[in-house]
């Protein structure tokens, strides 16, 4: 392994997988998809967790997503919400808002929780539970109010995807209606999965320019009422994205079974297995683990990034490993999604050129035209 | 358009980072690091305080100096990320 040659600084957010349970079955799940086996059933205990959080305190983390899975299948969630108001950190529930009880959500506003984040799959009640793979929609429109009612600053996301993105319009519309503060429009970001339904979920260029446009239209409308986030689609991209801002740069992820991580998908990187926090502190896995110096700062890197023509070394620090892993085979090749990779060609060959639907019976022929998802189970993972 | 009486918007509060020792306002999924002057007058935002009100505390700690033109501009540019709003609506 070659040497780090940056300051390793802190991290500023813990991601906690506390279950990969969920009554939901997105296809485009960023949970591993072997989430059904053995080693993620030993789920790391409540007062673990409560450890953890302090570790991370103590490290300088300032952000906790509590999240899955569905963080709300934990009995003890109000407890851990708790005890990261104790150790001072911003908590943000993740949530699918399946289920979200009043008296646990009221106790959880007791606790200190911070922040609530709720998934809409669409704005469509029938096109949204047929995403989700389950029917919740109307629950989680009750579950917004309550939020909102709560007080909570609510954060809608809506993941996009080739049977959505059409209707980005409408999903504004409605995380407006639902009052809140935050709307994060994901495109679909291609691991675990999503990797699995690509085919099913990409969509064209022309609907990605279209809700672009429709973004930057809203934005102009709505002011600092309600803040759009555009995660960038970056199969339609020419220099990767900065993932993560750089491998083990700000954040850190715990898995349900305690296993720690830089990313959700970094536990697919062969010969490096991850430490785990029920055997070493969080502070020394952060910084001596051989999986998070793996790929710190730009010695580990090859050619084309070695020599970047763009000099982007360290403005995207040549992408993201675990897709340079899962489409070349190498993670520690250049991110493909690089023009000046010798691997682009996966990219464009993945990418769907045709034009998109006529904009009148939205998403009807898209949805004919692309193969059925396969959905998010613990059983068939 | 300047604050009547400001105050930090839900789900946005002051932190004290103890381990890069500095002042940060934390918000949904964000850190914003604050100098000496933004923690003195976001402390002041109470949604009682007018910006007079403030500027006068301000100005009464740093021998009579007038600050509210400061004051404003700095709000102003915290309130265009929503993390500042006016209580008075």
């Amino acid at each position: 392994m070659p040497p780090v040659d940056v300051p390793v600084g802190n991290p500023l957010l813990l991601i906690a997988e506390l279950t990969y349970r969920c009554p939901l079955h997105c296809p485009y799940c960023s949970n591993p998809t072997d989430i059904g086996a053995e080693r993620y059933r030993d789920e790391l205990p409540g007062e673990d967790w409560q450890r953890v959080f302090r570790e991370a305190a103590d490290l300088g983390v300032l952000q906790l997503a509590l999240t899955g899975g569905e963080p709300m299948a934990r009995k003890e969630i109000v407890e851990l919400a708790r005890a990261a108001t104790a150790a001072g950190l911003y908590s943000t529930l993740v949530t699918s808002a399946m289920p979200f009880p009043r008296r646990r959500v009221e106790a959880l506003h007791a606790a200190g929780l911070d922040h609530v984040q709720i998934s809409f799959q669409h704005s469509d009640p029938v096109a949204a539970d047929e995403i989700g793979g389950t029917i919740a929609f109307e629950r989680k429109v009750k579950a917004a109010a309550l939020a909102r009612e709560l007080d909570f600053p609510l954060t809608v996301n809506c993941v996009l995807h080739r049977r959505n993105i059409d209707e980005v319009e409408s999903i504004i519309r409605m995380a407006e209606r639902l009052g809140a503060r935050r709307l994060e429009l994901a495109n679909t970001q291609y691991h675990g999965w999503a990797l699995l339904n690509r085919d099913a979920l990409m969509p064209t260029r022309a609907q990605l320019e279209h809700g672009e446009e429709v973004v930057r239209r809203e934005r102009e409308r709505l002011g600092p009422k309600l803040e759009i986030l555009w995660v960038l689609p970056d199969y339609y991209e020419e220099v990767p994205k900065p993932c993560m801002g750089g491998w083990a740069a700000d954040a850190i992820l715990v898995q349900p079974n305690g296993d720690v991580l830089p990313c959700q998908a970094a536990a697919s990187i062969p010969g490096l297995t991850p430490e785990n926090v029920r055997e070493r502190p969080l502070r020394e896995i952060w910084f001596e683990s051989e999986l998070f110096n793996a790929f710190r700062g730009t010695a580990w890197m090859q050619e084309p990034c070695l020599s970047c023509p763009l000099g982007r070394r360290h403005e995207d620090f040549g992408g993201c490993r675990c897709q340079a892993l899962a489409l070349t085979g190498d993670a520690a090749a250049t991110d493909p999604v690089c023009k000046f990779s010798p691997h682009h060609g996966v990219i464009t060959a993945a990418r769907r050129e045709e034009p998109a639907p006529a904009p009148a019976p939205a998403g009807a022929e898209a949805v004919a035209a692309a193969p059925p998802f396969v959905y998010r189970d613990l059983i068939r993972s | 358009m300047p604050f009547e009486r400001p105050q930090l918007a839900t789900g946005v509060r002051l932190h004290h980072d103890r381990v890069r020792e500095q002042h940060v306002l934390l918000f949904p999924e964000g850190a914003l690091v604050l100098n000496e002057t933004a923690v003195e007058v976001l402390e002041l935002c109470d949604g009682e305080r007018t910006l007079d009100d403030i500027a006068a505390v301000l100005g009464e700690r740093y021998e009579g100096a007038d600050v509210r033109d400061d004051v404003a501009e700095l709000l102003d540019g915290i309130g265009e990320r929503g993390l500042v709003v006016d209580a008075a609506g």
